[in-house]
């Protein structure tokens, strides 16, 4: 019997009641606690269903493009003249990021339980179009709430939402960003759960979230461990991904958790630096984010003294929020993971580098990926490999980037 | 602080009740947020509450992510936040409300990671030496609350979970082992919101609680009007009214808000 397409119970963690170590949990208003625990006992029939695994194999091949491929970055690796640098290539997915495998798999999990209307948050948009596009593939109702700060800056996203026929609702409270679009998610749910899919962007919020995006992530991994295997004819020494509320760095992590020998590393928006109050690293400064509550889930939250939750800041709208997958807090409190940070300075850098050394614009949030790359390989040995997840396509932050660079190229 | 109450906590709401049940009638607990309008408003807006009747109070401590809330208490909160109030400061307004002579119940209110910011034992403790009796935190459902509850438990302190038209036979038994004080029933599948009408789903979702637990049960989310009080009066053992208050305040001011409190105390006579 060929292998499911999405493993079920492949890792140690969660435990049943979704914590990773002392991270995770499902802290919830009790009108959504039901509809939690119903999600997690169909999410384990689908699993456990061929029927929906095949149907997810079979859209992942014929409809996303899956699988995408491993690039060598053989000018990037030359000029750094160090480690050589592969690029596992989310950015030639449909829709041009990973979003498309969590939207695509719970999309059709929507489906499967019946439920016709499906809600979704978004910042830069890039969930939102992921999700956006399954609901039309699928035939489903698609309302997205969006920052209204989000909607002035992502305006081509919000158009291709609604051109796929979604509803994009501004979000006017709090910062009006994706934590705040998070919230009102949260409470359409909370008044239509009975009737709506919540089809949550990232491995945050209460169980079973982090898990199930994590799941249909993970394909990511399970893809380019088989794929640097056949290309490098190793498994990477190091292997990096940018980490907002952390679903592609997940997806690609996932498969490499038990070779020990692979370095894995988060980079976090280091925003205008992580010693100012202007970034969105979580896991980098004490004084303003330690473990606490948001959005359902116990993990590390950028908080003042008091508990409430402080604004963040990254040239990249996918990488501004300010908690993190619990599963990451558990990978570093483990050990098994590093998180460091890359700024909004070193991202466009690399953002540049990668466009003119490969001909490949990355998405800014993966630009932080390659950013820590452009910091290690020179240090490293020339037979020693660094894998980048390029979770995403640059042509969606064009317009930020002409902004600050327009005049000084050419 | 001076001792002006004959009890507190558990035994406050347990009297609460007896005298409330003896006068065959639900409890009317309004909810205020410390810090709206202002601090010292809000400080004389509950008493004035006090004054017209209210049988105990819901404290609301401000958070910047309300999930469970609607658009009034959101603003509210928000104003508050504004205005700078903390846990401690609306730690000190409960102290302040009982050195004016306050002597009805006050549950705590507020999202949990203030709380833990505060941190949870100095949190129960405190409370308790500022003569509040209870908390009320939404996010927390009773398999989280492992962490909470023991201090509360060992304190005679009330810890409050919540049974929605959602909720299934089994979590109503989970909440009634777990809930101390009083279970916070909600009325309306959504979250909290001035309502025109209550839920049709209303009554047999009470009856189905009543028939899972012997703990009162407070009922709240949507009642707004005097004839809402009237209909869930018989049903319920307290029932909460927060955004119908706060949004007559928005739009009316100080005495009309307390006016449609006065009205709504004088529905249940």
């Amino acid at each position: 019997m060929a292998t499911p397409y999405i493993q079920p119970h492949s890792a140690d963690v969660p435990n049943e009641r979704g914590y990773y170590g002392e991270f995770g949990g499902r802290f919830v208003p009790e009108t959504i606690v039901p509809a939690l625990d119903e999600l997690t006992a169909e999410y384990e029939k689908a699993l456990a269903d061929p029927a929906f695994q095949a149907e997810l194999a079979h859209l992942q091949k014929t409809y996303v493009g899956r699988p995408t491929p491993i690039s060598y970055a053989k000018r990037l690796s030359e000029m750094l003249g160090g480690a050589k640098i592969y690029l596992k290539r989310e950015d030639l997915a449909h829709t041009g990021a990973h979003k498309i495998n969590n939207a695509l798999g719970q999309a059709l999990l929507a489906k499967r339980m019946g439920k016709q209307r499906v809600i979704a948050e978004t910042g830069a948009g890039q969930h939102g179009v992921a999700s956006a596009t399954a609901a039309a593939l699928l035939g489903l109702d698609c309302h997205v709430y969006m920052g209204s700060v989000d909607i002035a800056r992502q305006q081509p996203n919000v158009f291709r939402m609604k051109l796929m026929g979604a509803e994009v609702i501004p979000v006017e409270s709090g910062s009006k960003t994706l934590k705040d679009a998070i919230n009102e998610a949260m409470r359409d749910w909370v008044t239509n759960v009975r009737n709506t899919f919540y089809l949550l962007g990232s491995a945050l919020g209460p169980h079973p979230y982090p898990m199930m995006v994590r799941d249909f992530q993970s394909v990511i991994g399970t893809e380019a461990k088989e794929q640097i295997l056949e290309i490098a004819g190793q498994l990477p020494d190091v292997c990096i991904a940018c980490v907002g509320g952390g679903s592609n760095s997940i997806g690609i992590f996932h498969a490499f958790r038990d070779d020990e020998n692979v370095e894995l590393i988060g980079v976090e928006a280091g925003g205008h630096g992580t010693a100012t109050d202007k970034h969105a690293a979580r896991f980098a400064n004490p004084d303003i984010s330690r473990p606490g509550i948001l959005h359902g889930t116990r993990s590390f939250v950028m908080q003042n003294e008091d508990g409430q939750i402080r604004e963040t800041h990254s040239i990249s709208a996918g990488l501004d929020y300010p908690s993190v997958g619990p599963e990451h807090a558990y990978l570093r409190s483990m050990e098994r993971a590093f998180y460091t940070a890359a700024t909004d300075e070193e991202a466009l850098a690399a953002f540049r580098t990668l466009s003119e050394t490969e001909g490949i614009i990355p998405a800014l949030e993966s630009s932080h990926a390659v950013a820590e790359a452009l910091k290690r390989a020179p240090k490293m040995s020339k037979d020693s490999v660094i894998l980048i997840n390029l979770s995403g396509r640059g042509d969606k932050d064009l317009d930020t980037v002409i902004k600050i660079l327009g005049d000084k190229l050419g | 602080m001076v001792e002006i109450r004959p009890s507190y906590g558990l035994a406050t709401l347990h009297h609460l009740f007896e005298t409330t049940a003896a006068q065959n009638r639900a409890a009317f607990m309004p909810y205020w947020a410390i810090g709206y309008p202002d601090y010292d408003t809000s400080l004389e807006i509950i008493t004035a509450l006090s004054a017209i009747g209210a049988d105990g109070f819901e404290i609301g401590i401000p958070f910047s992510d309300p999930i469970a809330d609607g658009m009034m208490v959101q603003t509210a909160t928000q104003i508050a936040l504004e205005n700078g109030i903390t846990v401690k400061k609306c730690l000190e307004a409960v102290q302040t409300l009982r050195s004016r002579g306050l002597t009805q119940p006050m549950m705590v209110m507020g999202y949990l990671n203030p709380l833990l910011a505060y941190g949870a034992e100095k949190l129960v403790m405190d409370a308790k030496a500022a003569g509040a009796d209870g908390f009320i935190v939404p996010d927390l459902p009773p398999e989280e609350a492992h962490y909470f509850a023991q201090y509360c438990q060992r304190e005679n302190m009330a810890l409050v979970f919540f049974l929605a038209p959602t909720s299934s036979e089994k979590r109503m038994q989970l909440v009634s082992e777990n809930a101390t004080g009083f279970i916070y029933t909600v009325a309306q599948v959504g979250v909290t919101g001035a309502r025109d009408t209550l839920s049709e789903e209303l009554p047999e979702f009470i009856a189905n609680v009543r028939q899972q637990t012997s703990t009162p049960l407070v009922l709240g989310f949507g009642i707004s009007k005097p004839e809402h009080a009237r209909t869930v009066n018989p049903m319920v053992n307290g029932f909460i009214v927060a955004s119908a208050l706060l949004r007559e305040h928005h739009h009316n001011g100080k005495e009309a808000a307390i006016a449609l409190a006065k009205a709504i105390r004088a529905a249940i006579e």
